[in-house]
């Protein structure tokens, strides 16, 4: 370093602009393992799974939590544990590989450098995620960062933790059992036909939304938005203009294809007791 | 299960151990356990797939807390081993992470419903020797496109268990316990219960949107490819069930005709023994065991058509359940229309 007098501080900004899904999965997980946690543990420490995508987002999927102990300033992970966890998951998802890893509480602490390095050491840019479960500042914050070294000159000073964006995703089979998940206690699951009949109320709700706006702006009292509008006329213009006595047709066709096959479901069920009727009621003579 | 109290000896608390449980009449499984059947269900299908639930039995309430996928299994000798290591791996790591050891049950994933085969049973009567209480939940991922959320928890009716461990299933057996088709298998209602961290945690990130994706799921008018596999199934069923049909036909007609036999020859003994009382001599005994048409003609099982009826019932539900719902969506479409 006698090249010069004054030495920069190499300050990597993010590259790639790399962003970062976690499904709900995770957090549940996460939770679940707080909730658990030894008595003398202050925070989780685990394993995140996931894959990367494409187009260079991290897909976090699936979690594990692993035994670590923390003192003021050592860290002791279960590396053993880790490995055995990982060879089981991956004998179920063999596409499912190390991303990252993740801790509760608020922040970055000094120990979560040496176990980012430790896990740098499994896969080429591991993903740390903090699950805040103490609720600090009052909201809940889940945050995603991916650690970026400083070097003076040649020599490595410290790693910086970057925040990165963090999505939520859900697959539409997790969306339906959503208003259960949100709710400490549900007392049965929704059948088919409650779930109609909240989707038909919301429909409504919608529309009747969309005519108070349009009452409101034709009154004057709201500001006509141009976007909105076109929107609104969108919607209306796609249904189909078929005549009405087409339309009717179809309609009654359909509605005769389901009584149908009501009716043969209905006799197959018939046939059964029937049959089984006359099944246990012979006698042997 | 229960600890015992300190003025009771052992001795006490072990024999009301054994008095009857209180019958099972809810599960209770957490928002997690949900979560990760449907992620494994959904990402392996339409292969089928299994795991084992973890959980507490507590009185009236099986408790799910927890649960882990099993790999999918080839058909090979070596591979029993490995899965029964897996298992053993994954509930020793588990349960150093504090997660309940306590085996509950099993989930498995169906296509369409078909899932009442023997395999079932006997699965049940497996668990059954070491559990006390098991569950099985089966997760159907083909409705999730249709916006429901298809969970059932079954177990085996007790009645059902005596007689199948017997192995007795004809017909006089089953009058007596008057067991039908519709009593092999209950369905326990589910309760679903999160801890208050992940509910918060919930609420705070996902906010009440007013329509989410399921709704449009719900609205789709498309649901006849549904409807078609459902009735192929239907009539391949229906098409076993008249084979099991022709089966009980066959074995009557054939015990008629034993039957018949059996009086003619009868009959012959006796005019036989009539002739020889005349000539004085010692009548011939009146059964004769070694002869052929005395062998008792064996009675097929009942147990293969109970599960196809079972099956069929299901399909019809099913078929029912749609084709309501067919109804309100094509009459919500023709208000529409009318506007």
């Amino acid at each position: 370093m006698a090249l010069t007098d004054q030495t920069v501080l190499q300050f990597f900004p993010l590259s790639t602009s790399l962003s970062a899904k976690v499904h709900p999965l995770v957090i549940f997980n996460i939770c679940d393992c707080f909730v658990r946690r030894p008595d003398q543990a202050e925070r989780v420490i685990g394993t995140l799974l996931g894959s990367v995508l494409p187009d260079g987002t991290v897909d976090i999927r699936n979690s594990y939590v692993v035994p670590h102990n923390e003192s003021s300033d050592q860290v002791a992970l279960d590396i053993d544990y880790h490995h055995n966890m990982l060879s089981s998951h991956q004998k179920v998802n063999p596409k499912e590989v190390i991303v990252g890893w993740f801790s509760t509480g608020f922040g970055v602490t000094g120990g979560s450098a040496l176990i980012h390095e430790f896990y740098s050491r499994e896969i080429a840019n591991p993903v740390h995620l903090t699950v805040d479960t103490g609720f600090t500042n009052g909201e809940a914050s889940i945050k995603a960062f991916v650690s970026v070294n400083l070097s003076l000159g040649d020599q490595q000073l410290a790693a910086q933790f970057q925040e990165i964006p963090l999505d939520l995703r859900m697959v539409e089979a997790e969306r339906i059992g959503f208003d259960i998940l949100k709710t400490t206690a549900a007392d049965k699951l929704p059948t088919d036909m409650e779930g109609m009949e909240a989707t038909m109320e919301r429909l409504l709700a919608l529309i009747d939304d969309t005519y108070k706006y349009v009452d409101d702006v034709v009154e004057g009292r709201v500001a006509p938005d141009n976007t909105i509008g076109r929107f609104i006329s969108d919607t209306v213009s796609s249904i189909p203009k078929i005549s009405p006595s087409a339309f009717d047709k179809l309609v009654n066709d359909s509605l005769q294809d389901q009584l149908l096959l009501l009716y043969l479901s209905s006799i197959t069920r018939t046939q059964l007791s029937l049959a089984e009727k006359l099944n246990t009621a012979a006698q042997i003579l | 299960m229960a600890t015992a109290a300190p003025s009771r000896s052992f001795l006490q608390v072990a024999a009301t151990e054994e008095a009857v449980a209180p019958p099972l009449r809810v599960v209770q499984i957490e928002g997690l356990v949900i979560l990760k059947i449907i992620k494994h269900c959904t990402e392996c299908s339409p292969a089928l797939v299994t795991g084992q639930l973890l959980g507490l039995d507590v009185g009236s309430v099986l408790e799910v807390t927890n649960c882990f996928p099993f790999p999918i299994r080839e058909e090979d000798e070596e591979i029993e081993a490995e899965g029964a290591n897996y298992q053993l791996e994954m509930m020793r790591c588990l349960r150093e992470v504090n997660v309940d050891n306590n085996t509950v049950g099993w989930y498995q994933s169906t296509i369409l419903g078909n899932y009442q085969i023997v395999e079932l049973i006997e699965t049940f009567m497996n668990y059954q020797e070491n559990i006390k209480r098991c569950v099985c939940i089966i997760y159907d991922p083909s409705k999730a496109n249709l916006g429901a959320l298809a969970l059932k928890a079954l177990k085996l009716s007790d009645s059902f268990m005596e007689l199948y461990r017997n192995n007795e299933f004809n017909g006089e057996k089953l009058r007596e316990k008057n067991l039908s088709w519709v009593d092999i298998f209950e369905e326990i209602p589910i309760k679903v219960s999160n801890s208050a961290l992940v509910s918060a945690f919930m609420t705070e990130l996902e906010a009440d949107s007013p329509v989410n994706q399921s709704d449009y799921d719900r609205l789709k008018l498309s649901t006849n490819p549904f409807m078609e596999r459902n009735m192929e199934f239907l009539s391949e069923c229906m098409d076993d069930l008249s084979m099991e049909q022709q089966k009980f036909q066959f074995y009557y007609r054939n015990l008629s005709r034993q039957q018949a036999q059996q009086q003619a020859w009868l009959q012959k003994r006796r005019a036989e023994n009539m002739a020889r009382k005349a000539a004085g001599e010692e009548p011939l005994p009146e059964e004769d065991p070694s002869n052929p048409i005395f062998k008792p003609l064996p009675e097929p099982s009942r147990l293969d058509s109970y599960l196809i009826t079972n099956s069929v019932s299901n399909y019809c539900n099913q078929i029912n359940s749609l084709a309501g719902q067919s109804f309100s969506r094509l009459y919500l479409m023709k208000a529409l229309h009318e506007n």
